[in-house]
């Protein structure tokens, strides 16, 4: 779809943060699965969250989207601490995720699996549903604008009456992400979205990922394969046994040393090919 | 309140009695759980049918109580035999005829419970209409005593008879009830060992950890499967004869109350952990006995019912959690 | 019950969508035997609209009418076909309860006996044992009581997991039982009579049929009154129930095509997936509960007014495994094949109670046999066949997973 693009795009970075994570530490039984980790994710960048695995990258999602509570340390998104809240609530904030194996509702078409997203933030009850009110006829409308629109931004609008689980490895990736943006989230945490893809499906992702921030959404990006982190993020955070080790623009991070050796020494690019095998 | 003080040690040991042999049927629910994480519903068929065995081997040797020792022994060890050979043999068809298509196909488990419910139906049914399968092989007069009034309570002619040994706060403890309760610790204990010691026991454990991987590692899945569900089955047999030997009558429909207990009792232990089912077992049947005691026996089941939802709201790894697969050699 | 010929989502509301996938419904009903499964329904869907209703419409007046046909084959020899009718129509309407709760929110209730335990025992206490309140007023009240104790007995039931669910419920649908059996207030164990039955008007006479082998004659002698509730003649019982069927099947639709269904469906589908996307999966949960809890007070309450009589012994934990064996049977999350499910597991027991000894036995292999060999029920889910007819295809050609 576009030639890939060279690395090391101007960092905005110039945004106040909408989410930062402070101090966060969480531990599971012995194990430290995160260990002080404090980063900002500013408003309107695409940063990249790398790391070997078992890093810790993925409970970082998980704290940040409420699955776990930090054992210290907090979380705010657009300032406010996240707390206790709710994992559905943390939806409505404004906060949407992708699964690393995905995670569709499989028996359901792929316009129903974007309209649960977008149903997030309707409060139709069943006294509106039995008696077809007119909350419920406007958030049914309003509910499959959206979900439309954002499966027409997907690719994906000739596959709206199709089953999830029918659907191709490719398009249930992008229709997680749909389902995600239907929620109407500030913030969209993708976990993983490469995994499995060829180079050129990776290169029409990067250039997905890239008009989703140009919608206006803050991305957060964990991503195995070095050369679309590096392509696509303002700037990276990289995690190692649950430190962050580093963080900065994709050229401070390919230099930095530290990275270099979580990277078992060998030169970031060197591993591309490696991690995309995983 | 006085009732319960009052007679405090024969409801100890009868609850101990009942508990234990609610601890031997709920080894099997456990076992089976461990392996699939599936309930196995008709388990409380298969105790019930080696009840039946029980019972059709002394009214086949026809010993009358009061014989000598070595006779009844004898007898009581052939009843033994024959209850773990038919509940082993039952809970094998079990396998084979409930499950192993779903466990090929990998089906809902809500699929796999509905086949076990079905199993257990059919497997009531044939033994409440045992007579009329009797007739239809032509039969019925050549089988009389072992089919007759099928839907009725079926009797054990218990060869041994029932002697005090010592009397403690009132009550007599009988040699039957010593031995059932031991009994049922030595066959926990060596069940545990099976599992702890033996090849069979650790494909059982690999398979309950992951079974993919054990898979991988050259357990054959589908064997562990199946001696999972003759293991349980033998313990069902025994249980049946220990509980004949006490309460002397079983019946067609016996098995899905005893069977809701013992699954109480799996899930008090811990389901999927050996030793917590006899722990559960005790716990169950104590619990059962005092709470009759204190507010009327007709509240028995009630109790039992109520102490099953408690453990699953507020603890439902059980008392000594769920550890099949972590238990170590 | 229709197989749109375009697939456009029913009930759509946005207008003027561009239907982009034609034809595709039309390959993929035809599964790789070249035999049309879907044949039926399409000719039917294909129909002009006023047609289409017309039929509707006749069907449903079949519905009501017979009773009186007294159709040979149909109608049981040993029992009232009226009666038969009204116990097919009460599991029919039962089934539909437990189909929100298990069919579409996944919840394995096997103590759903307890719901209408609960909406038979506050008609027959309120309304005969310890107060003596009029028929409009206990039904909406056993409803109310239902529910509650739906919401009651869900909100710490829900909380634990799947397979587990289904033994907590048991457990409960037990101890409600037990309660009433020990209960003096509650009638104990011989249970409570003269339980008020429905007002009756009587406004005219309906004649039945009666048949010489092919031909039927008007029959003079054997007429319902209408609108009787008595003990004899237990069409109007029917009647009634047949028409609260039809609005619990349009309140069924209504729900299933709107956020709640949906939301249902996404809890069933991925708990945790649902709940991160923005779904409050417990509250949905737990009105999953409430709405299987209305429709079963709703049929346990029209039970015990038809019955006139309840004991602890009509709520045997049996009846919970018939009811979901009917919503299994048939297909669980398709209202039409619950519904079917469910005068399978009534009707047949009543036509062949001849047999009656060894009908239990064959209900438990037929429930083995199925649960094996036909694990979506008889007739699943719409979108389950979709998926299997797709999945068949794509056996036939023996490709990847991928087909773009």
């Amino acid at each position: 779809m576009s030639e890939i693009p060279v690395a090391g795009q101007p960092a905005t970075g110039e945004g106040a943060a909408l989410l930062s994570v402070d101090d966060v530490s969480i531990q599971f039984g012995g194990l430290k699965a995160l260990d002080h980790v404090s980063f900002d994710v500013r408003e309107g960048e695409i940063l990249g969250l790398i790391g070997p695995n078992g890093a810790g990258k993925t409970t970082c999602f998980n704290v940040m989207t409420g699955v776990y509570q930090p054992t210290s340390g907090e979380v705010r998104f657009a300032g406010s601490p996240l707390g206790r809240r709710k994992r559905f609530a943390i939806t409505r904030l404004g906060i949407a995720r992708t699964f690393q194996n995905i995670r569709l509702f499989g028996n359901m078409t792929a316009l129903e699996n974007v309209l649960v997203g977008a149903d997030a933030h309707h409060r139709t009850n069943v006294i509106d549903a039995l008696f077809r009110s007119p909350r419920h006829r406007r958030e049914e409308r309003e509910g499959e604008e959206t979900a439309r629109e954002v499966m027409k931004f997907l690719g994906l609008e000739r596959r709206a009456d199709e089953l999830a689980r029918n659907l191709s490895y490719g398009e249930q990736r992008r229709l997680e992400i749909a389902r995600a943006m239907a929620t109407k989230p500030r913030l969209l945490c993708l976990d993983e979205p490469a995994a499995g893809f060829n180079p050129a499906e990776k290169a029409q992702l990067m250039d997905l990922i890239r008009r989703i921030r140009d919608r206006g959404l803050t991305v957060l990006l964990i991503e195995h394969d070095m050369s679309l982190v590096m392509g696509v993020s303002d700037r990276v955070a990289v995690l190692e046994f649950g430190r962050k080790i580093a963080e900065g623009v994709p050229a401070q991070i390919r230099n930095d040393p530290a990275v270099i050796a979580a990277y078992l020494g060998t030169e970031v690019d060197d591993l591309d090919d490696e991690e995309a095998n995983l | 309140m006085s009732f319960l003080f009052n007679n405090f040690v024969e409801l100890t040991v009868t609850g101990l009695v009942l508990g234990a042999v609610y601890g031997l049927v709920a080894l099997g629910y456990t076992l089976v759980y461990g392996v699939l994480q599936l309930i196995n519903f008709a388990h409380s068929e298969v105790w019930m049918f080696g009840s039946f065995a029980a019972v059709w081997v002394t009214v086949a040797l026809g010993v009358a109580p009061g014989s000598a020792m070595p006779v009844v022994i004898g007898v009581l060890l052939l009843a033994l035999l024959a209850a773990m050979t038919v509940s082993g043999g039952v809970a094998l068809l079990l396998e084979r005829v409930a499950y192993r298509r779903l466990i090929r196909l990998d089906a809902p488990k809500l699929v796999a419970l509905i086949s076990a419910i079905g199993a257990s139906f059919a497997l009531a049914e044939i033994m409440g209409l045992r007579d009329r399968v009797a007739g239809w092989i032509g039969l019925r007069d050549t089988l009389d005593p072992y089919v007759r009034s099928a839907r009725d309570n079926t009797r054990f002619q218990n060869p041994l008879e029932t002697e005090g040994l010592f009397t403690v706060g009132g009550y007599t403890v009988s040699n039957v009830d010593v031995i059932i309760i031991v009994s049922a610790v030595l066959m926990m204990v060596a069940l545990d060992q099976f599992i702890r010691r033996t090849r069979t026991g650790r494909g059982i454990r690999a398979v309950a950890q992951d079974s993919e991987a054990a898979a991988l590692m050259g357990v054959n899945r589908n064997r562990i499967i199946r001696a999972t569900f003759l293991v349980g089955g033998i313990m069902a047999g025994a249980a049946a004869l220990l509980y004949l030997m006490r309460f002397g009558v079983t019946r067609w429909n016996a098995g899905f109350l005893l069977g809701v207990k013992a699954f109480t009792a799996a899930v008090l232990g811990g389901i999927g952990n050996v030793r917590g089912a006899l722990l559960g077992g005790f716990v169950l049947g104590l619990a059962e006995n005092y709470g009759s005691a204190l507010i009327g026996s007709e509240w028995r089941d009630v109790v039992a019912f109520l102490l099953l939802v408690v453990i699953l709201l507020f603890r439902p790894t059980g008392l000594l959690g769920e550890s099949l697969g972590r238990a170590r050699a | 019950m229709s197989e749109p010929h375009i697939p456009l989502r029913e009930g759509s509301t946005a207008g003027g969508v561009p239907a982009s996938t034609v034809g595709q419904t039309d390959d993929m009903g035809r599964n790789r035997f070249g035999w049309d499964r879907l044949a039926l329904s399409r000719r039917v869907t294909a129909l002009p609209r006023p047609a289409k209703w017309a039929l509707i419409g006749l069907f449903v007046v079949l519905l009501y009418l017979l009773p009186l046909l007294e159709i040979p084959i149909l109608s049981t020899p040993d029992t009232d076909f009226g009666a038969v009718l009204f116990t097919v129509a009460s599991y029919v309407l039962v089934a539909l309860g437990l189909n929100v709760v298990l069919g579409y929110a996944g919840l394995l209730d096997l103590g759903y006996v307890g719901f209408y335990a609960v909406g038979a025992y506050t008609v027959a206490v309120l309304g005969s044992l310890q107060a003596q309140l009029s028929w409009w007023l206990l039904i909406p009240l056993a409803v109310v009581i239902t529910t509650i104790s739906g919401i009651l007995l869900g909100a710490p039931t829900l909380r634990v997991r799947g397979d587990y669910l289904a033994i907590v419920t048991l457990g409960f649908g037990e101890i409600i039982r037990l309660t009433a059996l020990n209960t003096e207030w509650l009638g104990a164990a011989k249970g409570i009579t003269g339980v008020p039955r429905p007002p009756s008007v009587e406004l005219f006479e309906l004649p039945h049929l009666q048949w010489e082998g092919a031909t039927a004659v008007i029959d003079l002698d054997d007429k319902t009154k209408f609108l009787v509730f008595g003990v004899a003649d237990q069409a109007p019982y029917y009647w009634l129930a047949l028409t609260v069927i039809f609005i619990v099947l349009g309140a069924d639709r209504m729900l299933r095509l709107s956020r709640v269904g949906r939301a249902w469906e996404a809890t069933r589908e991925d708990e945790d997936a649902a709940e991160l996307m923005g779904v409050p999966t417990f509250k949905f949960k737990l009105l999953a509960f409430a709405c299987g809890a209305f429709i079963g007070g709703l049929s346990g309450a029209l039970f015990a007014s038809r019955q006139g009589f309840i004991n602890p012994e009509s709520f045997q934990l049996l009846l919970s495994i018939l009811f979901v064996a009917a919503v299994v049977v048939g297909g669980a999350g398709n209202r039409w094949g619950v519904i079917m499910g469910a005068i399978v597991v009534a009707y047949l027991p009543e036509r062949f109670r001849g047999f009656e000894e060894w009908r239990l036995l064959v209900f438990g292999m037929a429930l083995l046999i199925l649960a094996n060999f036909r694990p979506q029920g008889l007739i699943p889910p719409r979108r389950t066949r979709r998926a299997q007819a797709v999945d068949e295809q794509l056996d036939a050609l023996e490709e990847g997973t991928d087909r773009v």
